[in-house]
């Protein structure tokens, strides 16, 4: 890990180094100052052989990304055991996150449970309560579904000022994976939902024990009890080997391990649904019940992480929208805080509850830049700027911060967090 | 065996051939592809196959259980083991009951290291009291007295997620006991109040009014949605906050920015000292480092996993709810720069060293050993487990 912070150093002051050296020549294709011998000699690699085929049985990125990994912030919580990190989005293209820097957050671990020894309980309000062994739920048909998880608390840290300078930290709190699974309402209708069920409450195998309340229409709708994501096995740290998949709605209730799901006439108001992921107004009276993760986006590159290096000329800037109320239908993109938009391309058309990636290809003259994007979703909502959110919630809030983000692009490439008028 | 064998080898040779002569093809072959032809017509023309038989016998009404019968019915002993909730309004909770005076003690064994002794929380770890009508100040303080809504979360999170790195390890009495010391520290009960299964979910909290159901729908999307302005959306921009001036951000980006705290003091390893006659010295001299069975310091990690949501062990280990343990077997009692419980303190003043028989005293009974210790936890029952832990820590050198 500290070899992959002193890269991206490294990195950053090389690519400062060339972005000043670029900016005298900016325009056309620039001539070099003479031919480039990685190309007139012949390099090592073009000479001498490389791996073989079973050098690396699971392959992991190349040395050179090392610095494109999941990082903490320390100061956030008391112990990495009951903790969050953040995906490095600042360096991820597409729209796929690899599991392997998709981020984490646990309440006591990431614990190692065995296939043979994972048992899914269904019971409350059923006509005739089960017991599921892995095995079992392979048996039922099942779905492949791209989707969001979004930790409620994205951003959060942000919400009295521009505090953290990095898109993988103040939008980091988020992952988008292909999850096969089959519908919990599958296995509902196994146990038969009797006509008192409005709520199930679920719950994971691990020390936590993490446990939310879902009302049964969302239940009986698109949630998924998944085992595999992006093609294999859930890793350990994502819940292997079942979690479950609440689409659109705050990753908290997404519970890990899931080894029950209790049908109910009421929520059980626990913990995690009431004392946290609960949304504190100016007036001191908090929401409840807010699932639902709305509608943003936010630059990724340029961004702190991933300056400028290359100097004027064609830039292309890019970057993350989602909504958890259905497909982005459009993003657009300031380049003077907000006072001026163009409408960005959207990499492919918005899916439902999962991420969509943009793209804007500017002429960048290198002058600063007061880089914004903002998310529509297919509802006509119009991601917020951080003034609208606090006019009507006020300042205490924690969770559900889905403001349109300024970072400050200097002359150098260099970008910062900053807030605007 | 042997047959089976045999068949595979004599298929892979031609195999092989074909193989080869694919890749010469797919290699040499290098013609320009022809233009794909234009499927979009054939896509849209697409309809999904009929589901299977059995989808669709369990689909239709023809089929009288309208299941797969899969999974098994549960016992009710698992669905008693499993299904633990609480509910506001009392349903869940197990006979038995506790006050603040019982509450007190079992507090302090089990929850106060992280919690506080009164329930004002330790560094980042939650605060359990205090805080109340500052809900709606700028730095609101949310506490069970403050903020939670429902006595019956307490109760259910206690039970099913505390002690944090032993959870579900206390009694239902202990739990209203703990339940009845925090709702106490928050000036809330007497310290004689008998918190039991019939009167807890009736103790309402002083926030239980103070929770409205998700409006975002009403107050946010019909002000927010709509066609944004495009063009000349305000009339200046000006920057009225930089991250950087506040510089929280884990990772140093300059150089010239931060002072680097300095290095900690290189670590000495201490080399194995050769040995002319190492079966003579290990029997002869009790201070020779033994080094550890491989297999008991593999169950030792193993162990210490029960122990490992407080103390941190290797490369870099710092304090976290305990002190870390790196060279804790034969160090004196005390030693690291650690908060320590007045008994360690003790210990730590009457010359006491972490030799293997202390450490085995102390973990087979902490409190019996050291009363008044605030490591909440209840020890190691067997003999093998404690040898297996101390061989684990005597592989890590401070």
């Amino acid at each position: 890990m500290s070899d992959g912070q002193a890269t991206s150093r490294r990195a950053f002051l090389k690519g400062t180094a060339a972005a000043a050296a670029g900016a005298a020549a900016a325009g056309a294709a620039k001539a070099a100052e003479g031919p480039d011998p990685l190309i007139t000699e012949v390099q090592e690699w073009a000479q001498i052989t490389g791996d073989g085929v079973d050098a690396t049985p699971y392959g992991l990125p190349i040395e050179y990304e090392g610095d494109v990994i999941r990082r903490n912030v320390e100061w956030l919580t008391a112990d990495t055991i009951s903790s969050i990190n953040f995906t490095p989005i600042h360096a991820l293209d597409g729209t796929i996150t690899p599991q392997g820097c998709a981020f984490e957050r646990h309440h006591s671990g990431a614990i190692a449970l065995r296939k043979e020894d994972y048992r899914l309980m269904i019971n409350g309000l059923v006509d005739q309560p089960l017991v599921f062994t892995y095995e079992d739920l392979e048996r039922f048909p099942r779905e492949n579904h791209v989707y969001f998880c979004e930790c409620a608390a994205n951003t959060g840290m942000e919400w009295a000022g521009a505090q953290l300078n990095g898109a993988q930290f103040t939008h980091g709190m988020i992952h988008n994976m292909e999850y096969t699974g089959v519908p919990l309402r599958t296995l509902l209708a196994e146990a038969g939902v009797q006509t008192e069920g409005k709520w199930v409450f679920v719950e994971g195998a691990d020390a936590s024990s993490n446990g939310r309340s879902i009302p049964i229409d969302k239940a009986l709708d698109d949630v998924l009890v998944a085992f595999k994501a992006n093609g294999e096995a859930l890793r350990k740290e994502h819940g292997y080997p079942v979690r479950l998949v609440v689409p659109g709605w705050e990753g908290n209730m997404w519970v890990k391990w899931l080894r029950r799901v209790e049908v109910m006439d009421g929520p059980v108001e626990s913990r995690e649904e009431t004392s946290k992921y609960t949304d504190t107004l100016e007036d001191g009276t908090s929401r409840k019940w807010t699932w639902v993760m709305d509608a943003k986006s936010v630059i990724t590159s340029p961004s702190p992480q991933s300056p400028i290096t290359h100097g004027p000329g064609p830039l292309v800037i890019t970057g993350l929208a989602w909504s958890g109320n259905g497909a982005i239908t459009r993003v657009d993109v300031s380049t003077d805080g907000g006072m001026n938009w163009t409408q960005a391309r959207l990499g492919a058309p918005g899916q439902k509850m999962a991420l969509s990636r943009f793209y804007l290809e500017i002429d960048w003259d290198g002058s600063e830049m007061l880089l914004q994007s903002r998310a529509i979703d297919e509802s006509g909502y119009v991601q917020p700027t951080k003034a609208q959110l606090r006019e009507v919630r006020g300042l205490n809030s924690i969770y559900h911060n889905n403001c349109i983000q300024t970072w400050w692009v200097r002359e150098t490439g260099e970008a910062e967090n900053v807030e605007v008028s | 065996m042997s047959k089976s064998l045999k068949l595979f080898a004599s298929a892979a040779a031609p195999a092989t051939v074909v193989l080869v002569v694919a890749y010469n093809f797919a290699d040499r072959n290098v013609t320009p592809m022809p233009p794909l032809p234009d499927r979009s017509e054939a896509i849209a023309a697409y309809t999904a196959p009929p589901p299977s038989p059995l989808m669709a016998a369990v689909a239709t009404e023809g089929d009288p259980t309208g299941k797969f019968g899969l999974g098994r019915p549960a016992f009710p002993e698992e669905i008693a083991a499993w299904d633990i909730d609480v509910r506001p309004d009392g349903r869940g909770l197990p006979p038995g009951s506790g006050n603040a005076f019982d509450g007190e003690s079992v507090f302090e064994d089990n929850c106060a290291i992280c919690h506080g002794s009164f329930a004002e929380g330790v560094d980042n770890w939650p605060k359990l009291a205090g805080g109340e009508g500052s809900l709606a100040d700028e730095d609101p303080l949310k506490t069970v007295g403050s903020y939670w809504p429902y006595t019956s979360t307490v109760w259910d999170y206690v039970n099913r997620s505390m002690p944090f790195g032993n959870a579900q390890s206390l009694t239902a009495d202990e739990v209203y006991a703990i339940t009845a010391y925090i709702l106490y520290s928050n000036d809330l009960i007497e310290d004689d109040f008998e918190l039991n299964q019939d009167n807890l979910a009736s103790f309402e909290l002083p926030n239980a009014g103070g929770f409205i159901l998700d409006d975002r729908a009403e107050t946010e999307y019909s002000i927010w949605t709509g066609e944004p302005c495009m063009e000349n959306c305000k009339d200046n921009v000006e920057i009225t906050m930089r991250a950087r001036v506040l510089d929280v951000t884990p990772e140093e980006e300059g150089a010239d920015e931060t002072v680097e705290a300095p290095a900690e003091e290189p670590v000495e390893v201490a080399a194995a000292e050769p040995t002319e006659t190492t079966t003579e010295m290990a029997t002869t001299e009790a201070t020779t480092v033994v080094a550890a069975d491989p297999e008991l310091v593999a169950a030792g990690e193993k162990v210490f996993k029960k122990c490992k949501a407080c103390h941190k062990v290797g490369d870099g280990a710092k304090h976290g709810t305990g002190p870390h343990l790196n060279g804790i077997i034969g160090a004196a009692v005390g030693a690291k720069d650690f908060k320590y419980s007045k008994v360690l303190k003790g210990l730590a003043e009457s010359g006491a060293v972490w030799d293997e028989p202390t450490l085995a005293a102390f973990l087979e009974d902490p409190k019996g050993f050291a009363k008044g210790t605030r490591m909440s936890f209840k020890g190691l029952k067997k003999a093998e487990d404690i040898a297996a832990v101390s061989a684990y820590l005597s592989t890590f050198t401070e």
